[in-house]
């Protein structure tokens, strides 16, 4: 059984102009050990698609009827999460069961608070630990992610801690209480690379040895190539694609996904034209009719793509592609 | 291309003042410490470095936007030549119109308040650059033209556009007193992947047209490599290796250098070499490492490394490398060590 299934989610957001669609019809599953790598550029509902699992958007996020998202922890009955009224309800699930790694730490730590402190704090809410047991974790935990003389930084503020450093203290918290699917948001964008490869690193191990399952949110092919096990790519609310890791990238199905992947500065090749995907992502509140991304496709077909919604469409092999061209591309390329 | 450099910065240090120092000397802070680089007219420099490294600073200083503490900078165009150490007055006003910054961030860098016809007008009003308004409105559209912006746009206000959209409004900004040298600071780190092709081959095209030299700053070595004639990789406030790209990207010789470059994720998923990981991170450049800045991250590092700072020396025609033990490495593109 998945770890979190996720149907038909369909995500409104009421404004001063209007319902706005920020997710619309989003279906996916994350076992245990597995990492989920969601694709997007901003603006494309990756954040807003993570928040609902743990239901933290804001008062003004309407959620369609059809919207079902299924949290199935192993030996547990499995929890309705949208259908979650109290705040208190859902206190099992924030920190507990699903945790979620922000991409800027230093807006995740209270400035006032040490980090040592924020660490016990939800240990005691969400684990039956005394206040010694928990500071005891707390430190074996920063310990862990390679934090050096952990029981000096545990008493000291996140202002303290490098931006690496602060992102590792961060994971450590969010793993601290062992939860079974983590959600991390751009945990690496706002990090160099030498950090952002030790970040992974870090984050691979402890998958291995905690089996949670993981969805990986990033605009970063390259992380992803090195990170996911399978790949779900997003545009303006709509999952576009999603198969395996390999298949995505080595055989991309959608030619937004194929853009994507062309527009990429690649180092084996320093002679390669960079091609962007042509036009701008449209704004939300003007959402094109028929395909999302007809707007700025080289195959779209008027009077097909700006009318009809594509369905996503299973290739051989378990690839899912929601493009009126999918299976024409693959028996292309197929006799090519 | 010509090989005057329109940039000629020799032993140039920024240092900032710490805390009061009520007793004793005042320490200081070097951001940029000892830096001699030419940028040739026309190419596309990059500059590249972990954050904390100095690259901005750098920028900055070649702008005069930053004080230049020792050494000198000059800069060379056709028919002046600037001495940036001493340089001010009506010098310095013909040095503004001469040398302009792109910024990163295209949300911060644009007033809400003004419409893009003003946003790129205003370095022409201040400078005064055209004396009557429809001068002015042609030299605007004619930039604005040359960005790819639509004229119609040129009324209305910033946060009617994409990322993109504001980069391009930027760019015709910096573009709209006839510069011969533009700081590019991380231009397009803040836009997604499909836009960003889309401005960088803006920037190139306007390099190439043009005629204007750049000075590329970016902690993203695929879009250097891409873009850039020639790279220079700084670490805390020095440069560690400077060569033309294709030489420092086929084969790096500085041990930094390299695992920079092994840092970068793969696209191939099978691509699963264990990288050479940097472990730890830049050291405060407060208190900067004795002798080689690197070494206490560097694993080949031995007791010469912690005794003296070693200078950039010339590898390979126009690849510099201050390492002491360069020629001992052989790194390949990834940053593995080919052989021992």
């Amino acid at each position: 059984m998945s770890l979190i299934s996720v149907k038909d989610l369909t995500i409104r957001f009421a404004t001063d102009e209007g319902l706005i669609t920020a997710v619309d019809d989003v279906s996916f599953d994350i076992a245990p050990g597995e990492i989920l790598g969601l694709v997007g550029e901003s603006g494309s509902g990756k954040s807003v698609t993570a928040k609902a699992l743990m239901r933290l958007n804001g008062g003004n996020t309407r959620y369609d009827e059809s919207s079902q998202i299924t949290l199935g922890v192993p030996g547990e009955a499995p929890v309705d999460v949208l259908s979650l009224k109290r705040e208190r309800d859902m206190e099992p699930i924030r920190g507990g069961a699903v945790s979620m790694i922000f991409q800027e730490p230093m807006a995740s730590f209270a400035p006032a608070i040490t980090v040592g402190q924020q660490m016990v704090e939800q240990l005691l809410i969400h684990t039956d630990m005394t206040k010694a047991q928990a500071r005891k974790h707390a430190i074996d935990m920063l310990d862990r992610v390679g934090i050096p003389d952990p029981a000096r930084r545990f008493e000291q503020y996140a202002f303290e801690f490098s931006g690496g450093m602060r992102q590792r203290a961060m994971i450590a918290m969010a793993l601290s209480t062992s939860p079974k699917l983590l959600i991390a948001d751009e945990p690496t964008t706002a990090l160099d690379v030498t950090i952002q490869a030790q970040v992974i690193d870090l984050m691979k191990d402890l998958v291995r040895e905690f089996g949670m399952g993981i969805l990986f949110i990033t605009h970063d092919l390259g992380v992803i190539a090195q990170t996911a096990d399978r790949v779900a790519v997003m545009y303006l609310g709509k999952l576009v694609e999603t198969g395996t890791v390999r298949q995505v990238i080595r055989t991309p199905g959608h030619p937004y996904t194929r853009g994507l992947i062309d527009a990429l500065p690649k180092l084996s090749d320093l002679d390669a034209p960079l091609t962007p995907v042509p036009g701008d992502i449209p704004s939300p509140l003007n959402r094109p009719a028929g395909c999302v991304f007809h707007t700025r496709c080289s195959m779209a077909r008027p009077g097909l793509c700006d009318v009809s919604v594509p369905l996503a469409e299973g290739l051989p092999g378990g690839q899912s592609v929601a493009c009126h061209f999918a299976l024409d591309i693959r028996q292309k390329e197929g006799a090519a | 291309m010509s090989t005057d450099p329109v940039i000629e910065a020799k032993n140039l240090s920024v240092r900032y003042p710490l805390g009061k120092g009520f007793l004793g000397p005042r320490a200081t802070l070097a951001a940029v410490d000892n830096i001699s680089l030419n940028i040739e007219k026309g190419s596309f420099f990059g500059l590249v470095g972990e954050s904390g490294s100095g690259k901005t600073t750098l920028g900055r200083a070649l702008l005069k936007a930053a004080p230049i503490s020792e050494g000198e900078v000059f800069f060379r165009d056709e028919d002046v030549s600037h001495d940036l150490r001493t340089i001010k007055g009506l010098e310095l006003k013909d040095y503004r119109k001469r040398a302009q910054l792109i910024f990163q961030d295209p949300y911060a860098a644009l007033s809400p308040r003004m419409t893009v016809r003003d946003i790129i007008a205003e370095p022409l009003e201040v400078m005064g650059l055209t004396r009557t308004r429809a001068e002015t409105d042609a030299r605007v559209r004619e930039i604005a033209a040359k960005c790819r912006l639509n004229l119609e746009h040129l009324r209305r206000f910033p946060h009617a556009f994409s990322g993109g959209q504001r980069q391009r409004i930027s760019i015709a900004r910096a573009l709209v007193s006839g510069p011969k040298f533009i700081v590019a600071d991380e231009s397009v780190a803040a836009l997604d992947v499909s836009i960003q092709a889309d401005v960088l081959n803006l920037l190139k095209t306007i390099q190439r047209d043009m005629g204007i030299s750049f000075l590329f700053i970016s902690h993203d070595l695929s879009v250097v490599a891409h873009t850039c004639d020639h790279v220079a990789v700084m670490y805390l406030g020095n440069l560690v290796e400077t060569a033309p790209t294709r030489s420092l990207f086929t084969r790096p010789r500085h041990p930094y250098t390299s695992a920079l470059l092994s840092a970068i994720p793969s696209l191939d998923p099978d691509d699963t070499r264990e990288a050479e990981k940097l472990t730890g991170e830049i050291p405060s450049p407060a208190n900067p490492p004795k002798g080689c800045k690197f070494h206490t991250r560097c694993r080949f590092a031995r007791d010469a490394c912690t005794a003296e700072r070693p200078q950039l020396r010339e590898m390979a025609p126009g690849h510099m490398v201050a390492c002491h033990f360069a020629e001992e490495f052989d790194f390949s593109a990834n940053g593995a060590l080919q052989s021992a």
